[in-house]
């Protein structure tokens, strides 16, 4: 319970009280002034007169361990680290991540992402991702705060941005040197097959109905996948010859 | 007979061209001060070929803008008094700015010229009687506009200025006894004189009780924070709800233009006007000895520039007001007006009455 304070004979009288908040306020308005006013003329510019963060120009200084926007980090030879285990996308609760894997030439390494997408329209930056990494291959610390878009395909990043957190759409030229899915050259089986994915799931309405139509719409996708349709040779050998080399 | 026509006109038209200055940098000062008060920095994005001169140009993108949307005028409102309200409230409050003597007597080229635009007899009660049919304007725009908030808003209006005009008026009722006048031009000389000769015998010196009551008054009048009921954009749905587009522009002038008007007769009754300490029509004249000799031209534009910065200072001190207080409640406001602020100023004028029969 709250019990209210009997005021005072002063400030019942209210007016001593008016005097008191003008002079608050007022101190602050010369304290701010005199800076200001300092400032203009190149003076004092460690003090500042207000709280104010002139966004676009002067963005406000992030935490580093901040999550914002994800990138894919590299190896020495520039293709990404990532080894599609697959981690991320299965620890993924708003199922943002579509990672097909291909065969990389380094048996070592076993596999390499010919596809890595992220929907940022649905990603809710959790951060299970980065977390479930074994490889640290995917992070969150680009500090790109500035996600906006006109479209929901606009908002679908694919390796080309994941690798260059630099880079917006659209995206102009590819210049990965591992054969992948390349949105940008226009050729969708470049990496080979497309696979089934599982994307977000279908919510509203009867969510055990729509799970249910959700596997339901993965059968389907399985049996129509098309045949595999074999990566062109020239492509595969020009992969290879880099790998190795 | 033309010239001194010619003359009074373009005194008029340099007053109404300062005034409505002042009033439209309102907008600007209010954002501003507001801004700093707050340690915050203020609108400064609107700009004329990237220069941004500390946002000045917010105010001329707010007419554009204002002027560019739809007039709407709701159905079943009354159509011509719905147009006329905004027009009588400017209007009500701007011609009051006639009566206030924005400097002394200046002489130019043979012409003895009174810085006064209407140079009344009875500029006090013209001043108060202009003030109260402001009203109109607040109380015809709640009326017309078909809206039973926008109609509650122009009572909250209505009861709130008759009540703090009556106080506002006997406030000033001692300052008319002290002087002897109601001529707006003869109390601001009565207040060059000085109190054991160095003390400026001012409204303020002389009323203290009453600067204050006034000060409260007005600031009711003005109807800003802390006494926006009648308004209050925020929360409670005020008289111009129903306005869009420049005849809202129009109430929101009114306000400021208000505001400058509180201000400059706060500065006539109370703060000497154009008066400025130990200035004589012949030079600075200081109590402790010395004296600085001045022309008479330099004498007035230097009453002139006390004035406008007395004025400035006023404004300064209400938007300060503005930005501090909370506001009121209306029992709280009605309370305050005719509980306290009314018996005080009845008693501030007997008190004078006997002051001034004592001291006689």
């Amino acid at each position: 319970m709250i019990r209210k304070r009997e005021l005072t004979f002063w400030e019942r009288m209210y007016l001593p009280e008016i005097i008191r908040g003008v002079a608050l306020t007022s101190r602050h308005f010369v304290r701010n002034l005199a800076i200001h006013t300092l400032h203009a003329v190149g003076l004092a510019k460690h003090r500042s007169a207000a709280v104010t963060y002139q966004y676009p120009e002067q963005p406000r200084p992030l935490a580093p361990r901040l999550r914002t926007r994800h990138r894919l980090t590299l190896r020495e030879d520039g293709t990404p680290r990532c080894v599609a285990c697959m981690m991320c996308e299965t620890v993924c609760p708003a199922r943002c991540i579509t990672i097909v894997a291909g065969e990389h030439p380094d048996p070592n390494i076993e596999k390499y992402p010919t596809r890595f997408d992220i929907d940022l329209g649905v990603c809710i930056y959790c951060g299970y991702c980065v977390e479930a990494c074994p490889e640290d291959a995917i992070r969150m610390d680009t500090q790109i705060l500035d996600i906006a878009a006109y479209s929901r395909a606009e908002m679908k990043l694919d390796l080309h941005e994941l690798l260059n957190p630099s880079l917006r759409k659209p995206v102009k030229a590819c210049s990965l040197p591992f054969p992948h899915r390349c949105a940008v050259r226009g050729d969708p089986h470049a990496a080979g097959p497309e696979q089934p994915l599982h994307g977000p799931i279908f919510i509203g309405g009867d969510v055990t109905r729509a799970a249910g139509m959700e596997d339901q719409a993965q059968q389907a996708r399985q049996i129509e996948a098309p045949h595999p349709v074999p990566l062109p040779s020239g492509e595969r050998e020009k992969g290879e010859g880099r790998g190795n080399g | 007979m033309l010239e001194a026509f010619l003359i009074k006109l373009s005194l008029a038209a340099a007053v109404f061209f300062g005034v409505l200055n002042l009033a439209g940098l309102h907008t600007w000062i209010e954002r501003k001060q507001s801004a700093i008060m707050q340690d915050r920095i203020g609108a400064n994005r609107a700009s004329i070929f990237g220069l941004r001169l500390f946002g000045l140009f917010h105010p001329l993108a707010d007419v554009l803008k204002l002027f560019t949307k739809e007039d709407f005028i709701p159905p079943g409102g009354n159509r011509v008094l719905h147009t006329l309200a905004p027009f009588l409230s400017a209007f009500f409050a701007l011609v009051v700015f006639a009566a206030i003597p924005i400097g002394n007597t200046l002489t130019l080229g043979g012409w003895v010229i009174e810085l006064q635009v209407a140079s009344l007899d009875i500029g006090l009660l013209y001043i108060l009687a202009m003030l109260s049919m402001g009203v109109y304007g607040v109380v015809l725009a709640g009326y017309a506009s078909n809206n039973h908030y926008a109609f509650l808003g122009g009572m909250r209006a209505a009861s709130q200025m008759l009540s703090y005009e009556i106080t506002m008026g006997i406030s000033l009722i001692g300052l008319i006894m002290w002087s002897g006048t109601l001529d707006l031009q003869a109390m601001v000389r009565a207040q060059g004189q000085y109190l054991w000769g160095w003390l400026p015998l001012w409204g303020a010196v002389v009323q203290p009780v009453a600067l204050i009551v006034f000060l409260a008054a007005a600031l009711a009048e003005t109807k800003r924070i802390p006494f926006d009921m009648p308004e209050g954009e925020s929360e409670i749905v005020g008289y111009f709800v129903e306005y869009s587009g420049m005849k809202f522009g129009l109430f929101f002038m009114t306000d400021f233009i208000e505001t400058v008007l509180v201000a400059c007769l706060a500065t006539t009754f109370f703060f000497g006007g154009w008066q400025v300490p130990y200035l004589f029509p012949d030079g600075f004249r200081f109590p402790w000895g010395g004296a600085i000799p001045m022309a008479p031209l330099a004498v007035t534009l230097a009453g002139i520039g006390a004035f406008t910065a007395k004025v400035v200072g006023f404004c300064w001190l209400f938007m300060t007001v503005r930005w501090t207080l909370p506001r009121f409640r209306y029992d709280q406001l009605m309370r305050l007006g005719w509980q306290y602020l009314f018996p005080i100023s009845l008693a501030n004028v007997v008190a004078t009455g006997l002051a001034l029969r004592l001291l006689s």
